[in-house]
């Protein structure tokens, strides 16, 4: 079990410089983090993204909506390298992410959350939680191990619950720290999901249907939330059905429709868009 | 359930006490059972080292295979296949070189016993590595259908004639094929104790013990000492594999358990893991298949049939995945009960009804019990095919756990992937003795939610 590619001095510099803490904020340079270019898959004979180009500027809230099947959940995919897009690039930070693995492009700051918030159910909200941040010590096997070395882990350890706990107060669900992930309800699940999304230090997240059956006190919450982060500097992309929530709380909106942008721009501009009531209203364009 | 948790909770030392607790019960049986029959000493004795050994192999197996299902839900069905390169390769290594005219076809490299030890589970981990990495990109059942097909290659391959006897170094070494391979090394035991120094203190333990076994003591004893050497291993895995799951890389490994998706959409490299959980795991199925065979004699490949596997799969549904105490509980009653049990019982009726006849076919057993109702011949004919029953047994016992319970003895048990505890109280101490400068929104927070958890409780 011999790991030597980092020593520990090296690696708590690292961990040092990228504090996870909610208070903190991102530190995002580009003006537009993350910009998608002609992206297009297709699955045998059907294409789910048609050439989706659009950019989302730092410090926003950006809404990603379109009727059922415009292909919202395959950019998302595509983005966070779920899946791998036919031609087409995305940009992250200036740099080309296009490709690469889910966990590179998360630890490059891009992190998402799922449509269904997907717990690890038989794991608690601590163990959750504590699971997120970037740069454990422990999470070479040696270190975890062996004596003398352990220590150091144990360490750290306490220092990431310390944070951990933050967040779930920020989030008000520590009162549910040590209940198991599968018992929560669907709104606790949400928060839960991004509390943890958060603790990876991201600079951007991107919110796949977050309010999709959460209640609307808690819908309120969630909101909240978002706000403050995102005056803090976080940075989010939000795929959403209910355009009501949109057009209040986004900047900035992008309309998908059949794989590609069929336009974008405040709420009132999209509001005010034929062919965007079209597309809502089932009507071929 | 929650009675069962009781138990544990309430037993003195925790899960180790569980765990002496239910080995102390198992011997008592054991021995009960052979006193009541008139067993000799020396017979309980090697009753006892026997049922030992067993509980010590099936239990480290147990374990090893938790780390892969019950940590990683890695569904690895080829565990015989990692024993068998184990036990070949230290074999390889530590047989004496080749001299013609002597008792062995083959021989070794010659090397010291625990040089081959570490070569074996090098060798049983690089094949892990061989076969995760194609596989662990698919599906799990992918890696099922992969493992098993592997340890019936390697079986096959040790039964194959051009790897009989090949050279290397200049020496004649090789597997020995179909007809075997002579593990004339010297006693593991023996060297153990040579290599500290120990090995006349023992000779003379074992001329005392002429005190309790009159006659040739010497198997009984290296029997018992040999049992206790595979519990002090047990030991080790466990420790091993209770600190590898206490820790973030338990923590990552559980959570690619539960969906590998989000372990990787959280910045986690989840092949590195599943790799590395892999490759542990196969290193110490190789050294648990070294410590079952290194003291036979020799070895075949057709003791590494795929059956095996699936004893330790029983050992640990029994226990129940996803616990390391349950593991090594779910070894020890597999070994006590399944394994060796029906086994002892034969014995048993053997001793008690000496002059018994067993039909030697299924028509003479069970005839007179349909034309005078007499059970006797159909009890002995079950009695004396009890070894081939003990499959049908297993089989169902298996059947009963999946429907009844199928988490085991302990599989209901969470055991907390952290090095610290993770429990509210402890994070809610450790934020106040952290008492670094927090932002004023997050100290609102703070006591927001202080207020409403006192309300609460």
């Amino acid at each position: 079990m011999s790991e030597t590619d980092s020593n520990p001095e090296t690696e708590t510099e690292a961990f040092g410089s990228a504090p996870i803490d909610t208070s903190s904020g991102p530190d995002t340079t580009a003006e537009f983090p993350l910009q998608v270019d002609g992206l297009r898959k297709s699955f045998g004979g059907i294409t789910a993204v048609d050439g989706a180009t659009f950019q989302v500027e730092s410090g926003t809230l950006t809404g990603l909506i379109g009727p059922n099947g415009a292909g919202k959940s395959t950019t998302f995919n595509l983005i966070t390298g779920m899946l791998k897009p036919d031609t087409g690039t995305v940009t992250f930070n200036d740099e080309d992410i296009t490709g690469m693995e889910p966990h590179e492009i998360a630890n490059k700051g891009l992190v998402r959350t799922f449509q269904i918030a997907r717990e690890l159910e038989d794991m608690t909200v601590l163990e959750n939680m504590m699971l997120a941040p970037k740069h454990q010590r422990g999470e070479k096997l040696w270190r975890s191990v062996l004596p003398g070395v352990r220590g150091e882990v144990i360490e750290q350890e306490e220092e990431l619950l310390e944070r951990v706990w933050e967040v779930l107060e920020f989030f008000e669900i520590d009162h549910i720290a040590e209940e198991y992930a599968g018992n929560l309800s669907g709104g606790q699940r949400k928060l839960l999901e991004m509390a943890r999304a958060l603790l990876t230090d991201p600079d951007m997240l991107l919110l796949d249907e977050p309010f999709a059956g959460v209640n609307p006190s808690l819908e309120k919450r969630l909101l909240t939330h978002i706000h403050e982060l995102r005056e803090q500097g976080y940075t989010f992309l939000l795929v959403e059905h209910d355009m009501d929530l949109i057009m209040e709380n986004c900047e900035h909106v992008i309309v998908l429709h059949q794989g590609r942008v069929l336009t974008e721009g405040t709420p009132a501009d999209i509001k005010s868009n034929e062919e965007v009531i079209e597309a809502y209203l089932g009507g071929n364009v | 359930m929650s009675v069962r948790e009781d138990l544990a909770d309430r037993m003195p030392g925790g899960d180790a006490g569980l765990i002496v607790a239910v080995l102390l019960v198992t011997y008592a049986a054991y021995v009960l059972v052979g006193v009541g029959l008139g067993y000799s000493l020396r017979g309980q004795l090697n009753t006892i080292a026997v049922l030992t050994f067993y509980i010590g192999v099936f239990a480290m197996l147990a374990l090893a295979l938790n780390l892969h299902w019950g940590y990683t839900g890695l569904f690895n069905i080829g565990i015989v296949g990692f024993m068998a390169v184990g036990v070949y390769v230290m074999a390889l290594f530590t047989k004496p070189i080749y001299t013609p005219g002597g008792a062995a076809q083959v021989g070794g490299l010659g090397l010291p016993l625990i040089v081959g030890i570490v070569a074996g589970m090098a060798a049983a981990a690089l094949l892990g590595l061989v076969v995760a990495l194609p596989a662990l990109r698919l599906r799990a059942d992918y890696l099922a259908i992969v493992t098993i097909a592997m340890s019936e290659i390697v079986r096959f391959s040790f039964l194959s004639s051009d790897l009989q006897q090949f050279q290397m170094f200049g020496n004649r070494v090789g597997f020995g094929g179909g007809s075997g391979l002579i593990l004339d090394f010297t006693d593991p035991l023996q060297a153990l104790f040579q290599s500290v120094g120990l090995w006349g203190a023992y000779l003379g333990f074992v001329d005392a013990f002429k005190a309790i076994v009159p006659t040739n003591p010497k198997p009984v004893v290296d029997g018992l000492v040999y049992g206790l050497f595979l519990l002090l291993f047990v030991a080790a895995y466990y420790w091993l594999l209770k600190r590898t799951g206490e820790s973030p890389f338990g923590r990552v490994l559980k959570a690619i358990r539960e969906d590998e998706d989000v372990a990787n959409s959280l910045g986690k490299d989840t092949n590195q893991f599943k790799i590395k959980s892999f490759m542990l795991g196969c290193a110490l199925m190789g050294l648990a298949g070294i410590f079952w065979l290194m003291t036979q004699g020799a070895v075949t490949p057709n003791f590494f049939r795929p059956r095996v596997t699936f004893f330790v799969w029983i050992a640990l549904i029994i226990g129940g995945a996803g616990s390391n105490t349950g593991s090594v509980l779910g070894g020890a009653v597999f070994a006590a009960v399944l394994y060796q049990g029906p086994r002892y019982f034969k014995n048993l009726v053997d001793t008690v009804l000496p002059a018994a006849d067993a039909p030697s076919s299924f028509g003479p057993a069970i005839a007179p019990l349909i034309s005078n109702l007499n059970p006797a011949p159909m009890f002995f004919y079950t009695v004396d095919s009890i070894r081939q029953l003990q499959l049908v047994v297993m089989g169902l016992v298996l059947i009963w756990l999946m429907h009844n319970r199928p988490e085991g003895m302990l599989g209901h048990r969470k055991e907390t992937a952290a090095g610290i505890p993770l429990t509210a109280a402890h994070a809610r101490a450790a934020a106040t003795d952290g008492g670094t400068a927090k932002n004023a929104a997050n100290d609102a927070a703070d006591d927001a939610a202080t207020a409403g958890g006192d309300s609460d409780e």
